[in-house]
């Protein structure tokens, strides 16, 4: 999904960069409420495995092939604020040494894979998590439904941003049609990693997972009930 | 064992159900969960597909695949995913492996941001 340079023209690049530094500013502000002594170490390694598995690759039909994105597991585990920090951190590396993603198309890139992802990814698995019985075992559950919705998401931001300043006009419905397309089977990749992640997490130390904590404050009120 | 034993037990293995969620340290997540980041960019990343993304699939079929310029950060000694002059046996997986700690020594802003202890400890834990 790194949109290189050139995919989109100067006006729009320019708009999604004021996007994202507006959005990294709302983080960074927003972050302090989620980062504790705990939470801090574990975003550095989340940024960090975000980028790991981002080099994996899987193949999906027809030549194709997809990675993760992210930005769904990174909300999960450590707060949308901070998840879109750590979406940004990785986003910056990989454009500035490793040449992937476009220097002009950073703004796009941390948009699309740093705030959308994160946005739509945790708000959806927070809505599942409220349809969803109050147990541990369902944070897993609504972390992989976030996911394949924000790599939906992502796609769909990716065509109205193109549709405003693509550089080769595309019909539009064409446009995402194919995007929405491809990007649902690289959305089941994402809710599978996205899925083993948080249950991995959550079966040896739920309170590390941002997502897990209604539940867990939930379930430590009950055990004082029976007690009392 | 009888029966009565083992409702001897039971009580305190209420509270040891609470505590077992705590038995496996941060710092062990934090050791584990770093090891398989570097395994994952240093080794299986080599084993990783190499057709076009979704994205770049989309632009080669519908024809705007074209219109990409190449990065200004092309030239780097890092640039694609492959160490500069390295043995390209190793070139791929080293430069995971660069890159995992460049991320990570990045998110030492995470540690700029945290609340200070005083502030978590009138919160309480």
């Amino acid at each position: 999904m790194h949109v290189p340079d050139g995919f989109l023209d100067a006006p729009t690049s320019i708009a999604t960069a004021a996007a994202a530094a507006t959005a990294i500013g709302l983080a960074l502000r927003g972050a302090r409420r989620e980062l504790d002594e705990r939470v801090a170490p574990l975003a550095g390694l989340v940024a960090t495995f975000v980028f790991a598995t981002q080099m994996i690759n899987f193949p999906v039909a027809g030549g194709t092939s997809g990675h993760l994105m992210g930005g769904a597991l990174a909300a999960v585990l450590v707060g949308p604020y901070t998840g879109i920090l750590c979406l940004t951190v990785v986003l910056g590396v990989q454009a500035m040494l490793f040449a992937d993603g476009g220097i002009t198309a950073l703004g796009t890139n941390v948009v699309l894979m740093g705030v959308v992802t994160v946005v739509v990814g945790y708000a959806v698995a927070r809505a599942v998590q409220l349809v969803l019985p109050r147990r541990l075992p369902m944070v897993a559950v609504a972390a992989a439904l976030g996911a394949i919705a924000s790599v939906l998401a992502s796609a769909a931001v990716f065509v109205g941003l193109y549709s405003a300043g693509g550089a080769v006009p595309i019909p539009l419905d064409t446009l995402l049609t194919a995007m929405l397309g491809v990007h649902t089977l690289i959305g089941v990749g994402e809710a599978v990693i996205t899925f083993l992640v948080v249950a991995s997490i959550v079966s040896v130390r739920p309170d590390l997972v941002h997502l897990a904590r209604p539940v867990l404050v939930t379930r430590e009120l009950e055990t004082r009930l029976v007690a009392a | 064992m009888s029966a009565r034993s083992t409702r001897a037990v039971s009580t305190p293995a209420v509270s040891t159900r609470t505590v077992s969620t705590r038995t496996v340290s941060t710092r062990t997540v934090l050791v584990v969960g770093l090891l398989v980041a570097l395994v994952v960019a240093g080794v299986l990343s080599s084993y990783a597909s190499g057709s076009p993304d979704g994205l770049n699939r989309v632009a080669l079929d519908l024809g705007f695949a074209d219109a990409e310029r190449a990065s200004a950060a092309g030239d780097g000694p890092l640039a694609g995913y492959e160490v500069a002059g390295a043995d390209p046996r190793w070139s791929g997986g080293l430069a995971g492996v660069l890159g995992c700690l460049m991320v990570l020594a990045c998110s030492s802003l995470f540690h700029l941001l945290r609340r200070s202890p005083r502030a978590v400890a009138t919160q309480g834990d």
